[in-house]
């Protein structure tokens, strides 16, 4: 993923039917076992590398540390609150940055004026690399929670605002004036019509936005962070204890896999009428 | 009685371009007229304007009753359901009953709860005609509808259309280029070129027609298409 999150519109062939189509056929068959042999056999060169002394515990710990450390960050609740204070900045965040985003990209999509006034300040801003705002928004918020959640607010408002809106330009006309020989109203248009045909891309944006809304809080936490997993990794670094960095590390790379995964299923749910 | 279609001078201009030339027209309550012409001759235009999609046009007509449409694509939603697609925006009724009804008469009853991507080209075409009748319209404006659609599936079609207006007997507008489907359907048949309505022919022929009983008429509809009839020679 590029640092600069916010401003990318994903590909227009990204999210349609025939590129899900690809991994779903796949998933029918049996994982391909062969494919787990050289990340295995990393994970052991590492566990052997690190028992010979040839990589020293304070530059990356071994494997099997790792593991006893994530049990005991696990055993003794370290990891679990660590974990809740990280999700509640990343939700906190994402609620903030998606209304805004919601609301704008509506607002541009579904009125001229709208587009007339939101639209040029939005895609002026949204070349503005948003991880680079964090001096300014620890100048204008201080270092508490407020521009952690500034940040992920940023990280999600751009990929939102802007697949939303375009989405929404996408509309079809020939559906737009069936609609009108049909006698829908105004509402009915939106609801049945726009918004439905703008939600495909939309969801495409949610996942940019989730992407970006974990990489705003990692980079967020690091600064000075007095809880949540970025707090956890920056305490075992002063304390060369790299067996929790890399904990932390994978709790980040979890958590983003996970959300990845709950949009898929959404998707699957709200665009099933795809399915041929 | 008063038309269901009057068109009075009708100018249309796109541009310096005048794609509607002074056109008259007139549709009787439950008259089916066929507007045959050839591509770019602007019956596409002229129905566009009766439907109220294109309102920057000089003249006048008039169109008292309700309209609706049918286009040459379905443009069915496909996020909703065949049958939300036939009701959707009808007002004051059982919205899945009346859809379920009139996709009995198309024939598409196992197709009601089916997501439109799931349906062949003939089906979306139904469940597009279904979606117009059960609006219950004094005015149907169909533009090749067919045009689409495989050869045998256009004969089925056609059997259901003549079937479907014999019941509930709309003024039809059918814009088409086949002169065959014209001949097959209508009550009167209109060659529009450049514009201007050049020729009128009224099909006296009884129901259900088959292809034999117009051979004669076939060729002089042709010949203001500007096609010698081949078979006819
Ligand atoms: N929106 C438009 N802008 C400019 N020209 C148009 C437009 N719509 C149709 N035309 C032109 O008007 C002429 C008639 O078009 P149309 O009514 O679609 O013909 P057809 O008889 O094939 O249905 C064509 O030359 C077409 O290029
Ligand atoms: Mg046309």
């Amino acid at each position: 993923m590029s640092i600069s999150t916010a401003g990318v519109l994903a590909r227009p062939d990204e999210g349609t039917a025939a590129a899900r189509a690809t991994p779903k056929s796949r998933k029918r068959r049996l994982p391909d076992l062969r494919r787990w042999i050289s990340p295995i056999a990393l994970v052991v060169l590492w566990q052997v590398a690190s028992a010979s002394g040839v990589l020293p515990p304070d530059k990356l710990a071994s494997p099997v540390t790792v593991f006893g450390s994530a049990v005991e960050l696990v055993a003794d609740g370290q990891l679990g609150s660590a974990f809740l204070v990280s999700m509640g900045r990343v939700l906190g965040g994402f609620a903030i940055g998606a209304s805004v985003g919601v609301v704008l990209g509506l607002l541009s999509g579904l009125s001229r004026w709208g587009e007339r006034i939101f639209d040029p300040p939005v895609q002026m801003l949204r070349t503005l690399p948003h991880l680079g705002l964090i001096p300014l928004f620890i100048l204008w918020f201080g270092i508490g929670e407020q521009p952690k959640l500034a940040l992920v607010a940023a990280g999600v408002a751009f990929p939102l605002y802007l697949n939303l809106h375009a989405g929404i330009r996408q509309t079809d006309p020939g559906l737009l004036e069936a609609s009108r020989v049909l006698g829908f109203t105004g509402v009915e248009r939106v609801l049945h019509v726009v918004l439905p045909s703008a939600l495909p891309q939309t969801l495409v944006g949610l996942r940019i936005s989730l992407g970006a809304a974990w990489l705003s809080l990692i980079v967020a936490e690091q600064v000075n962070a007095d809880a949540g997993i970025g707090y956890l990794i920056n305490n075992a670094r002063e304390f060369l204890r790299t067996d929790v960095v890399v904990v932390g590390l994978l709790v980040y790379a979890l958590l983003g896999l996970a959300t990845d995964a709950l949009v898929r299923a959404l998707e699957k749910r709200i665009l099933r009428w795809q399915a041929r | 009685m008063a038309s269901a279609v009057s068109v009075r001078g009708l100018v249309k201009e796109f541009g310096e371009r005048r794609v509607l030339d002074r056109v008259d027209l007139d549709i009787a309550p439950g008259e089916f007229v066929a507007l045959l012409g050839r591509s770019g001759s602007g019956k596409s235009t002229l129905l566009r304007i009766l439907a109220g999609l294109d309102t920057d046009v000089d003249g006048a007509f008039e169109v008292p009753g309700t309209i609706s449409v049918a286009f040459q694509q379905p443009r069915l939603l496909p996020w909703r359901r065949v049958w939300r697609n036939v009701s959707l925006g009808l007002r004051g009724v059982d919205g899945r009953a009346v859809a379920e009804k009139a996709l009995a008469e198309v024939r598409l009853t196992d197709h009601v709860d089916a997501w439109p991507l799931t349906l062949s080209g003939g089906e979306a075409q139904r469940v597009s005609l279904a979606r117009a009748l059960v609006r219950e319209p004094d005015v149907l404006l169909l533009d090749e509808p067919f045009g689409a659609l495989d050869a045998l599936t256009r004969l089925a079609m056609h059997h259901l259309v003549d079937q479907l207006w014999r019941e509930h007997r709309p003024a039809v507008l059918l814009v088409t280029h086949d002169v065959d489907e014209a001949l097959l359907l209508a009550d009167r048949i209109l060659v529009l070129d450049e514009g201007r309505i050049v020729a009128e022919h009224h099909v006296g022929l009884a129901r259900p027609r088959r292809r034999a009983s117009f051979t004669d008429l076939r060729t002089s509809v042709l010949a203001d298409l500007g096609v010698d009839d081949v078979e006819a020679a």
